[in-house]
């Protein structure tokens, strides 16, 4: 390790409209290291390195490359500097092949427009590090661990000596995870700066040489890696409890009312997204869902919802009164919802998934209840009601009941779709990050709402990201983690710190 | 008979090849310009009204002007019409369907506009007006056309505007594959957020490559009204050539060195019925049909046979805003 810095940030500041991303962040890293960015999401990790890699600008504070203070104000300047960075989605041309994708904009260095000379230029770069890619193959005959290859070959080409990298195992197999890690410490080993973002445990302990460890956008501390243990490094991650005093009844008279049976689940590319996962609903209760984001929790919801293909498993639904038993699986929402089943699902792409952007409140509320009307003509009245209602009983700021959705802020949205999933007084209720965005008094007007269904027998599965809040306010919490449950705990005794552990074992480790 | 039909076919496919040509540039660029036969159109009247000017004021019509003038005026008028365009759909980020369709009908009531003043002007007895030296000039065949016997007629018979379709199409297929700026145009086309990610400009691709495709395909209206129509301009005589050539667009798979045989065979069967003995008027529609089935079955092969390639670009008929995600 040399004793200047590559990079230095010094006091940075980021915010985004009234959210602080990033608040007085100092860190280094060093030449010849692979240094861990751990957090939980939405603590800030990403928005910091696109910092270094010139996608935003910090608001304060400054970086130091090798000593000297650098701007970097476009992924231009990061290259002047070194720097690369392979960020979660990539930027790549499906039709271009490798080398194409490779030398896209690159024309000022290399005026000369010469694919076989990149191409042997790839190749050199390829066999130095130990990456397999043919630069000549299309990127839409590539896997994902190939397409990131090419991200990464990229940074290369262009000299970059500090390579950043976000999440980069998200999406590749254990044994691809693996081939990566080797390629990263051989490249440390030639002199370069390694750094990546992640929040599993397992791989910073045996990848990295030190971990920086950031929460909610501030700065926790840095450790050596050799010094460091899972425990350590979670309750930096998650830090203490925090009491938020939302009320919490005991379930009343709870029953079984949604049962999954070793459900599981792909993606369209194949990767499975859920395995064997089990576990019931019951009435009255809030069953809480923790895991990082994107571990399946979506899939889970999508496909009680009729919205996700099923590879195999079973969704059953026993009726509230009769004790009837339906089998939900692979039905269309529309059939499920011909079965008499009142299933409500609150989705995490508000507009989009659960609202039209474009259309009223009254609009809006019509589209979840114009299959009861009859006639060939819209009948506004009731919808119309609702929508006054919710405005009403739930302070949705709106000049009137015309206003396009579009146009309201996250808040005030969120209102309207919980408002009008709760109307239809469903006996399911799920609901995923419903107080993502909100501020502190919406995300208590959701959090009662919520507890209102379950004093009403209903059975609500809640998606949260917030330990804290989960803690609270569910009754029981299942954990799942790269689309497995890893735990079902009782939320009156559970610890954070128990929680994050189950959020970030498994995967990796057991899948290999 | 076969080779005056197959040399009928290239006659009849050059303006085609011309507005294909164009078409794929743009196209190469994400820009879906259906305002294509609106300028041809534009870029056929505006050569008429340079040689219209020039053959009425000038005492000795010379070749080199006669030929100048019009080329000019027709490029500059296709220019303004694809500035249009790129400034209501990249600037604006107005819809591109909409926008292209407007167009259409703008080129073609200009056209038909400027058509009828002048054919006012010249007090014409028929609905037309005819430039025939300056058509003439426009026609000059290569010198030895004539004594090669068939092989003259096949190939060397056409006029300098045609084997400069031909050259521009091979010159635009090269510059795709070889060239810096042919990468970044088709980065472009497939994926703006790449592009801008990669530093290239994307709002100053789109501009240019919407602007010399436009001013190609105008050529195409200018290389009918001179060549092909022997200089005489008539109201509505373009017909449907400019939705031929962007279904050519498609039957080429959006290459520009396949859209020049594309353009001979759509020609030929475009002309077909004039060379099949003892059809009806209602049959000879049919024939004229012929293009756009064809285009369709293409479409069907490449949509079973997936492969990307051939498809398109990617985020064609998109408008690119930065922030938007």
């Amino acid at each position: 390790m040399a004793d200047t810095p590559a990079i230095e940030l010094q006091h940075i500041t980021k915010s985004f409209g009234s959210t602080r991303a990033n608040h007085d962040i100092s860190l280094s890293v060093y030449h010849g290291e692979i240094l861990s960015i751990l957090g939980e999401n939405g603590s800030g990790k990403t928005t910091l390195m696109n910092m270094i890699a010139g996608i935003y600008f910090p608001d304060h504070g400054r970086i130091l490359i090798d000593g000297e203070e650098a701007i970097i104000r476009s992924p231009r300047d990061a290259y002047r500097y070194r720097i690369g960075m392979v960020h979660q989605h990539f930027k790549l041309v499906d039709v271009f092949t490798a080398v194409e994708n490779i030398i896209l904009g690159d024309n000022e260095e290399s005026p000369r427009f010469n694919l076989k000379t990149a191409a042997a230029k790839v190749r050199e770069i390829s066999d130095q590090y130990g990456f397999e890619l043919d630069p000549f193959k299309k990127i839409y005959d590539m896997s994902v661990s190939e397409k990131q290859t090419v991200e990464i070959i990229k940074t290369l080409f262009r000299g970059a000596d500090i390579l950043i990298l976000d999440e980069p195992t998200a999406v590749l197999t254990p044994q691809e995870a693996e081939k990566l890690f080797a390629v990263l410490r051989r490249m440390r080993d030639a002199g370069k700066s390694v750094v990546i973002i992640t929040h599993k445990l397992h791989e910073v302990l045996s990848l990295s040489d030190r971990v920086s460890v950031l929460r909610k956008g501030e700065y926790i501390g840095t450790v050596k890696t050799s010094e460091a243990d899972e425990s350590l490094l979670t309750e930096m991650m998650v830090g203490k409890k925090v009491t938020l005093n939302i009320t919490r009844t005991e379930p009343k008279d709870p029953r079984e009312r949604l049962k999954v049976q070793n459900l599981n689940c792909y993606a369209i590319d194949g990767v499975q997204v859920l395995k064997n996962v089990s576990f019931t609903a019951m009435s009255g209760e809030i069953l809480g869902i923790a895991g990082i984001a994107g571990s399946g929790q979506r899939e889970l919801l999508e496909a009680i919802a009729g919205l996700q293909r099923v590879k195999d498993g079973e969704i059953y639904y026993i009726h509230p009164n009769s004790g009837k038993i339906e089998d939900l699986t692979e039905k269309t929402t529309l059939q499920i919802r011909e079965m008499g089943v009142r299933l409500s699902f609150v989705p995490e792409d508000r507009i989009g998934m659960g609202l039209v952007g474009n259309m009223s409140i009254t609009d809006n509320m019509l589209l979840r209840s114009y299959r009861s009307g009859r006639g060939f003509f819209l009948r506004r009245k009731q919808p119309q009601q609702l929508a006054d209602d919710i405005v009403e009983q739930l302070e949705v700021v709106t000049p009137d009941t015309r206003t396009p959705v579009r146009r309201l802020s996250g808040g005030n949205v969120q209102k309207i779709l919980v408002g009008r999933e709760i109307a239809s007084s469903p006996t399911v209720l799920m609901a995923a990050y419903p107080v993502r965005g909100l501020d502190i008094n919406s995300s208590y007007l959701i959090y009662d709402l919520l507890n209102e269904q379950k004093e009403n027998g209903v059975a609500v599965i809640f998606v949260g990201e917030d330990l804290d809040v989960l803690l609270e306010l569910c009754d029981r919490i299942l954990v799942i983690s790269s689309g497995e449950i890893t735990g079902c705990v009782d939320a009156r005794g559970a610890t954070k710190e128990e929680i994050g552990m189950m959020m970030t074992q498994g995967g990796g480790e057991k899948r290999a | 008979m076969w080779i005056a039909f197959l040399q009928r076919a290239v006659m009849q496919g050059i303006p085609l090849l011309y507005g294909s040509t164009g078409e794929i540039i743009t196209e190469r660029s994400g820009n879906l310009n259906l305002g294509i036969p609106g300028i041809m159109y534009v870029g056929g009247i505006c050569g008429v009204i340079g040689a219209f000017f020039y053959e009425s004021s000038a005492a000795v019509i010379r070749p080199l002007p006669a030929i100048l003038i019009p080329l000019l005026c027709s490029l500059v008028g296709s220019l303004l019409m694809g500035l249009i365009y790129s400034f209501l759909t990249v600037t604006l980020r107005a819809n591109q369907n909409v926008t292209g369709l407007a167009l259409t009908t703008f080129g073609t009531g200009i056209g038909n506009f400027f058509g009828g003043s002048l054919i006012k002007i010249a007090k014409s007895d028929m609905p037309s007006i005819t430039m025939t030296t300056t058509s003439n000039y426009f026609r000059t065949a290569l010198p030895f056309a004539g004594k090669l016997g068939w092989f003259g007629q096949l190939f060397l018979s056409y006029s300098f505007l045609a084997y400069a379709a031909v050259i521009i199409a091979i010159i635009v297929s090269y510059f795709f594959r070889h060239t810096w700026t042919g990468l970044h145009l088709r980065a472009v086309g497939e994926n703006p957020a790449t592009a801008d990610a990669a530093g290239i400009n994307v709002n100053r691709y789109k501009y240019r490559a919407t602007c010399i495709g436009s001013m190609i395909a105008g050529l195409g209206g200018l290389y009918y009204v001179m060549d092909y129509a022997n200089g005489v301009w008539s109201n509505d005589g373009f017909g449907d050539r400019g939705w031929l050539a962007i279904a050519l667009v498609i039957f080429a798979l959006w290459r520009p060195n396949f859209s020049i045989f594309g353009s001979i065979i759509f020609g030929g069967l475009f002309i077909a019925y004039n060379y099949v003995s003892n059809i009806g008027m209602s049959t000879q529609e049919l024939f004229k049909m012929a293009p756009y089935v064809v285009t369709v079955l293409v479409l069907i092969f490449v949509s079973v046979r997936n492969k990307k390639d051939s498809l398109g670009p990617a985020a064609l008929g998109q408008s690119y805003f930065r922030e938007e995600r």
